[in-house]
């Protein structure tokens, strides 16, 4: 009779964490910045279908990375949380607050009790009455929750270009400034090699506080082409 | 209620927000047995017009022969280009557009893009079918539901029955209490190449005969400053129309009233067409 290898827990979850982070550092990078009037999502994606950047609520917005059949599957629980809040109570009782909250115990609770954790990353964001009121949750594989400020990188060169953003990024910049900065962080880090990345291998979305009940908007073709010029 | 997605969340399934509530043990439906005698929603109108479609419902809700509500709201913004407008018992039918509305932004969050016209008017029929036990009770609902349709650049109307069954109107239709005397006032009135402010006018001039005849139906309140909620929906969306514009539109119309109560006038014989 073979006696089973004694395996610690230690090297349990390192082994899943480390798993995770490189099925996580293949995918391309994610990057989400606030500007003045509101969050702006910027996704290396030249996919026109598969989308890495979607609404969930009025003022809500969410973007991944790593996985596309896992995020995917957490995008649609975070619209049916919001959509079954907003239709059980108000609309204003849906906030990013729980939904930060339902993803860490999904996430966390994948992390543990599954043999393969989901090898995924992703930031929910919410648009306030200024810049000071915004939120942006990150969420890890792990379950991990980190309340962010000013902008955040995700994906396999997140480092790099946070450190990028981090130089350049200031408070009160308008949106143009806020986009050009997150593409060009984008480009120049996002591989081994620095890039200019040409509108249409991005995927770009707004949480516009200025617009009336549904924040979210998506900035595509000319306008996208417009920004970036 | 636990921190994490229930299973059903993270289920596969339908991108239908009607189907997912049912699924995951929404609110039960009532069955009681008897009537009951709830607030009911009058009349509302609706009409083509180049480009686009015109709904407009009057503000009463009655409770036998009281008047229960003077300023209820009938018409609503279903998503970025539909309106629904509703008669029949008020209480059960503004959750259903509030159903139907979270329905079609589910979808288009979910799918990433809105659904067909004709697919937003399936859906409303299935929504409704889905009240025909009430509406044995006598909590009976009829909506009326129009919209643009990209693809034919134009607008289109639905009109519903009580079991969810589901008819394109053409042109003009009109549903509730009021809405035989509507419909032959624009029957009248009603040409295709309106612009939409003439089919806003015709809509308040359908209204107001509405009124003229069925005591459950308001005409324009100027003391109170109650006006028709009226929307236009074209290419650009739906656009609901200021009080404002709409208060000078219905004195206008008081004006001509007041001169020929019947309103509009068209000569009959001799070399008219």
């Amino acid at each position: 009779m073979s006696v089973p290898f004694y395996v610690s827990p230690e090297q349990i979850m390192k082994d899943k964490a480390d798993f995770a982070r490189k099925g996580i550092a293949r995918g391309r990078s994610v990057v989400v910045a606030q500007y003045a009037d509101g969050v702006v999502f910027v996704a290396e994606n030249p996919s026109k279908a598969l989308h890495k950047i979607s609404e969930i609520y009025d003022r809500i917005g969410f973007a991944a990375v790593g996985k596309y059949n896992e995020f995917e599957n957490l995008r649609v629980a975070g619209i049916r949380l919001a959509d079954m809040r907003g239709y059980s109570y108000d609309r204003s009782d849906v906030t990013v607050r729980s939904l930060a909250n339902a993803y860490a115990q999904t996430l966390g609770s994948i992390f543990t009790e599954t043999p393969k954790p989901f090898e995924v990353e992703i930031v929910v964001a919410e648009v306030g009455t200024d810049e000071a009121s915004d939120q942006l949750y990150r969420l890890t594989f792990d379950g991990s929750v980190a309340d962010e400020h000013g902008f955040v990188a995700m994906g396999g060169s997140a480092e790099a270009i946070a450190g990028a953003l981090s130089a350049a990024w200031a408070p009160g910049q308008d949106l143009q400034t806020s986009l050009q900065q997150a593409v060009h962080a984008l480009g120049e880090h996002g591989t081994e090699e620095a890039r200019v990345l040409p509108a249409s291998d991005l995927e770009v979305a707004v949480l516009d506080r200025t617009r009336p009940r549904r924040a979210f908007r998506r900035i595509e073709g000319a306008e996208l082409e417009g920004l970036l010029a | 209620m636990t921190a994490q997605f229930p299973p059903s969340y993270r289920a596969l399934g339908s991108p239908s927000f009607a189907e997912f509530l049912a699924s995951s043990g929404g609110p039960a439906p009532v069955t009681s047995g008897g009537t009951i005698d709830a607030p009911h929603g009058t009349t509302i109108v609706a009409l083509c017009f180049d480009g686009g479609v015109v709904m407009a419902g009057d503000r009463r809700a009655t409770m036998g022969n009281v008047i229960a509500q003077r300023d209820v709201q009938k018409v609503f913004e279903a998503d970025s280009h539909s309106v629904v407008g509703i008669a029949g018992t008020a209480g059960i039918a503004v959750e259903l557009v509030r159903l139907f509305q979270v329905e079609l932004e589910h979808y288009e969050k979910i799918e990433g893009t809105q659904l067909s016209l004709d697919g937003k008017a399936n859906r409303l029929s299935t929504l409704l079918r889905g009240n025909l036990g009430m509406a044995m009770q006598g909590l009976a609902v009829v909506p009326l539901f129009a919209g643009y349709d990209e693809p034919a650049d134009r607008g289109r109307i639905f009109s519903y029955d009580v079991t969810g069954g589901r008819y394109e109107e053409h042109d003009y239709y009109a549903v509730g209490s009021g809405s035989s005397f509507a419909r032959g006032s624009l029957k009248k009135l009603f040409h295709f190449d309106a612009t939409a402010e003439q089919a806003v006018r015709v809509a308040l001039e359908a209204l107001y005969d509405a009124a003229d005849d069925d005591s459950a139906t308001s005409g324009p309140d100027l003391t109170r400053r109650i006006f028709p909620v009226v929307a236009v929906v074209r290419r650009e969306g739906v656009e609901i129309i200021e009080e404002d514009t709409l208060a000078e539109a219905a004195e206008k119309m008081l004006a001509e009233r007041m001169r020929r109560p019947g309103g509009p006038w068209a000569q009959v014989g001799g070399d008219s067409a």
